[in-house]
């Protein structure tokens, strides 16, 4: 009987729910290891969405989200599930499942007591699964580990699940094996989680704190906050506040999702449900902060909140150079519901206005910079994506970079640069291969750990820069994509590192600078020089194009002087036609940026700062 | 072949826009005649001309009749341009050109000419020029056309190198080409060939043995272009195939300065981006293009132009094309129509550019005084990187200031005319 009758139901109302009858609980498992599926799985046995109107119930939340103008992402759904006559509600928190928002898994976790561990049968446990993994023991969930997929007929369920049993600790034969797809073993997993996974624990008459781990803006409801209830109770209409800003607002609606928003008459231990205050920007909702009543606050917060800090830093600019203010326009809205996001007017010789923006990571900056072109229907030139260097002048001065072009020029005492943690999970037949990529970037290798004969877990400190230029692609490229990899940042190291510049006829061109070790400065020279040579066309004189350290040039390459720019023939028939192809050529020009006296058609910038140099594409989520 | 431009439609009865007015200064300017024969008999693969053979045609539209068609365009010109009080006080110069004229018999060449005569009358010296290919001439039919008054034949030679003729698609033997110019001059014809350089798989080698076969027939007037592959013809499909590869700039480059050595140093001077003559052989028709002189095309596909008082009130001048198709301008002639496809009314800006795009390739240059104040600044940089020659620029005396170009900058013209309309 795993859907509880009407008079156990009554004792799982929202609000009115004992917390041993709560079940608060994550799934962590890698992209395409089947955990929608799943969910949607748990979703039907559990009677929230009905077996056969599973489709037609997906497309009719569609149409409920257009009615009521609110995005219901599943961040939160709650479940009834009777075990042993008992009922019970379990709150399933989505997690998100990139390693550049790992301070928000940190909070879902958080709102969690166990954790259900998934892992495809076929393809065993992943390198950002397991770094999850080891955050959710870090956080004292209860692991339940589950083996997906094994209706596969390339599943090795027993062989994935010593593998499991390995890291967890316990019985390989205690991972449960379920498909999602067929339903097989699902109602096992259940019942496992109400069994195992830790009823929450609170006090229902202190004052209210409720843990932020998630915040969503909506266009109609203004942002929609996702909250675990962990002291008192939440209640309509009262006043609450944010314990890190002091900002204080009217709750208009509490409720929690099942599956669509059901408005309550408030959250009480251990719950976890939305929030609505009309508020318009997620900066004022931040992840991680507490929520406590206005009246009777709370005198401590919950511990673990942080701000969201930029890793990685890239120029926008709009290519042309009058979408600027949409460009502005268009950041000032996505910040509504991205707190990590944050930017600065910069002005550059090569590229002229745009915006300096910090992102999470690479993940995070390609986000945001198809959502600007997609959304916002912008036309952008990104520079190669940069880390944040710590910089030492002789004289004490303390100067920090986020853009290679202010690196300073004078008595450099000391550079220091932000190093990552990272771990990569290998098929043993690339240890090697992967070995030398990490030395090539700089690693210093922390551990080496077999997690069955042909799996091996490397760990490694590595400079964030390194992964930012094009790591990810090089693992995959060489370990025929089988290689994972995640990474948390690290502190940081001090570092010979130098600013390579380079020079078109002499003049600096901004865009190109980049930090980089002073044993690679040669390589990125040859890169660059070599890159631009093919890329701007031959001018009427011949152009150097120069790396250089400094004053010290590393690498030149020369464009040759163009030798011939002219139409052979031109009489009485050819003179309409020949008048339209020089117009055309002198509109052109003023699409072209002038470097010096050197006419670089923007397409070449773009060209430049595309290819090599481009954002690693990460295709982990 | 090219695509007409667009414009604006053409009245009926040709008449020309009611501001382009009679004018003292324009009347005893030179006048020219063009007239485009559109038949081949074979298309070759690079060309992409307005040309047919014989066998794509038929009905009103074919060789037979096609003197007596070129001929209602004249008389409809005739009255076109008295009726704007614009009829020349003669004819300068008159050039047959397609297309291949002699694949029409000379007698019906002579036909034309003698309707241009009879029209506006042909000045004193004045230079009637047709291009020929080598193999569709014989001493005979060259006699007939100097006896019909034309004083000039330019030879479509190419190469004198049988690869390089065969990627062409030429079909006349190299060997042919000293005695088609022996049986011109004979017939007291000045001589003009034709060479193209740049063909895929020519070698610098083979192209200095084409120049100097030239020479050594002792022509006076040598034009050479670079082969530009045009969208839409055979050779622009190989190429995209990858059947066939074309040289890159540099070897272009290399090609023309061998040309300007060999041709300079045999005594014929360039005049123009790609032509070369002894002094007093230059081709006059040629020449009132970049002079920007007014013309008539006769012919389908021909283009015209009738300049204007410059007054800043009313558009610099008018240029029109013919509808391209033989058979359709045929028909509008018969209809007593006039066949032109559409015009365009240049604007002061438009016809600054065409002056200084056209005027800057030739030796005279252009007097910088047509320049705008923004163009002459950038005539310093031209002579500075070489472009454009130092004294000439000057100016020195009574001379006047012109921007010639230096071989340099005859290779880089398009570029220098761009910094010159900046």
């Amino acid at each position: 009987m795993p859907i509880p009758g009407p008079t156990l139901t009554a004792r799982i109302q929202p609000n009115a729910t004992a917390p041993e009858l709560i079940r608060n609980f994550c799934i962590i498992a890698h992209i395409d290891h089947g955990k929608s599926t799943l969910a949607d799985r748990m979703l039907q046995l559990t009677g929230v969405v009905e077996a056969r109107a599973m489709r037609a119930q997906y497309l009719d939340r569609m149409d409920i989200e257009r009615e009521r103008g609110i995005t219901i992402k599943s961040q939160a759904v709650r479940m009834p599930w009777e075990l042993d006559g008992t009922p019970h509600a379990l709150n399933m928190i989505d997690t998100p499942g990139h390693v550049d928002f790992t301070y928000e898994v940190s909070r879902s976790l958080a709102a969690c007591e166990g954790a259900v561990l998934l892992v495809d049968a076929a393809q065993g446990i992943e390198a950002q699964t397991l770094a999850n993994l080891y955050l959710a023991m870090e956080n004292d969930l209860e692991i339940i580990p589950v083996l997906n997929k094994i209706d596969l007929p390339a599943a090795q369920p027993e062989k994935y699940a010593e593998e499991l049993a390995n890291l967890v600790g316990g019985d390989p034969d205690d991972v449960l094996k379920v498909s999602g797809k067929t339903g097989a073993g699902v109602e096992a997993l259940l019942d496992r989680i109400v069994e195992r996974v830790p009823a929450p624990v609170g006090d229902a008459d202190a004052p209210a704190r409720a843990m932020i781990f998630d915040s969503v803006y909506d266009t109609y409801r203004g942002v929609v906050t996702y909250v675990r209830v962990v002291d008192g109770n939440l209640n309509p209409r009262e006043r609450i506040t944010m314990m890190s800003t002091r900002a204080s607002h009217e709750l208009l609606e509490i409720g929690v999702i099942s599956p669509e928003p059901n408005p309550t008459k408030g959250l009480g231990v251990g719950e976890v449900g939305y929030l609505i205050t009309g508020v318009k920007d997620v900066r004022q909702s931040k992840v991680g902060d507490t929520v406590t009543n206005l009246a009777k606050p709370a005198t401590d917060a919950l511990g673990g909140y942080s701000d969201p800090k930029p890793m990685v830093f890239s120029g926008l600019y709009p290519v042309d150079g009058s979408d600027y203010p949409d460009l502005r326009d268009a950041l000032d809205k996505l910040k509504l519901n991205d707190a990590a996001l944050n930017y600065e007017p910069e002005t550059s010789v090569a590229l002229g206005f745009g915006f300096r923006v910090g992102f999470l990571g690479l993940l995070h900056l390609e986000i945001v910079r198809e959502r600007l072109e997609r959304e916002f229907n912008l036309d952008l030139i990104s520079t190669a994506p940069n880390v944040i260097y710590d910089v030492t002048l002789e004289d004490g001065t303390e100067v920090k970079v986020t853009n290679p072009s202010e690196f300073p020029g004078g008595k450099i005492k000391e550079v220091r640069e932000p190093v990552v943690k990272a771990t990569i999970l290998t098929p043993s037949e690339f240890v090697g291969t992967v070995m030398g990529l990490c030395n090539e970037r700089r690693g210093v290798q922390l551990g080496m750990d077999y997690l069955s004969e042909d799996r091996v877990e490397l760990r490694y400190t590595l400079p964030l820069a390194e992964i930012v230029f094009d790591f990810f692609d090089q693992l995959k490229s060489r370990t025929r994509g089988y290689a994972s990899l995640d990474y948390e940042p690290s502190g940081e190291q001090t570092a010979d590192l130098v600013k390579v510049d380079i020079l078109l006829q002499g003049e600096q061109v901004d865009a190109f600078s980049a930090i980089v070790h002073r044993e690679k400065a040669y390589d990125y020279g040859v890169l660059m020089t070599g890159k631009l040579k093919e890329i701007i066309p031959r001018q009427q004189f011949e152009v150097p194009i120069q790396a250089a350290i400094g004053a010290r040039v590393i690498a030149r390459e020369t464009i040759r002087a163009m030798r011939k720019d002219v139409l052979a023939k031109c009489y009485g028939g050819d003179i309409s036609r020949k008048r339209k192809l020089l117009e055309k050529q002198k509109e052109g020009k003023k699409r072209m940026k002038n470097i010096g006296s050197v006419e670089v058609p923007k397409d070449a910038f773009i060209a430049a700062l595309s290819s090599d140099s481009a954002p690693a594409k990460d295709k982990k989520k | 072949m090219p695509a007409l431009p667009p414009g604006v439609p053409v009245p009926d009865d040709g008449a020309l826009p009611a501001w382009v007015r009679p004018a003292a200064h324009v009347s005893d300017r030179p006048f020219g005649v063009y007239v485009h024969v559109p038949f081949c008999s074979v298309r070759c693969g690079y060309c992409d001309f307005n040309t047919y053979t014989a066998a794509e045609l038929g009905g009103g539209a074919n060789q037979a009749a096609y003197a007596g068609t070129a001929l209602r365009e004249v008389t409809l010109a005739g009255r076109v341009l008295a009726d704007a009080g614009r009829a020349p006080a003669a004819v300068s110069t008159v050039f047959f050109g397609g297309g291949t004229p002699t694949m029409l018999p000379a007698h019906d060449l002579a036909r034309v000419l003698d309707g241009v005569r009879d029209t506006w009358g042909l000045a004193d010296g004045a230079e009637v020029t047709t291009e020929a290919n080598p193999d569709s001439v014989t001493p005979e039919s060259l006699r007939v056309l100097a006896d019909a008054g034309f004083t000039r034949v330019s030879f479509g030679m190419q190469s004198a190198v049988p690869h390089v003729l065969a990627t062409l698609e030429r079909t006349h033997d190299p060997a042919r080409i000293p005695d088609v110019v022996r049986w011109a001059r004979d017939a007291g014809l000045d001589v003009s060939l034709d060479l193209i350089y740049g063909t895929p798989g020519e070698s610098l080698a083979d192209w200095r043995t084409s120049v100097e076969a030239a020479l050594a027939t002792g022509v006076d007037h040598v034009s050479a272009y670079a082969l530009v592959v045009e969208p839409g013809t055979k050779m622009a499909a190989q190429v995209r195939r990858g059947e066939v590869t074309l040289p890159d700039e540099d070897d272009q480059a290399a090609k023309y300065e061998l040309a300007d050595d060999l041709l300079t140093a045999a005594g014929l001077r360039w005049y123009e981006v790609s032509n070369w003559s002894r002094p007093g052989h230059e081709c006059r028709h040629n020449v009132g293009y970049w002079r920007g002189h007014d013309w008539w095309g006769v012919g389908p596909g021909a283009h015209s132009y009738v300049s204007a008082d410059d007054d800043g009130a009313h558009p610099a001048g008018v240029r029109w094309w013919n509808v391209k198709h033989p058979r359709a301008y045929a028909t509008r002639l018969e209809a007593g129509q006039s066949p032109g496809a559409g015009r365009e009314l240049l604007t002061a800006a438009e016809a600054h550019l065409e002056r200084v795009m056209l005027g800057v390739r030739l030796r005279e240059g252009l007097d910088l005084g047509v320049l705008t104040p923004s163009g002459r600044t950038s005539v310093a940089g031209l002579v500075a990187r070489g472009l454009l020659d130092g004294p000439a620029a000057v100016g020195a005396g009574d001379r006047p200031a012109r921007a010639v170009l230096t071989r340099r900058g005859r290779l880089l013209a398009d570029a220098v005319v761009r910094d010159l309309t900046s």
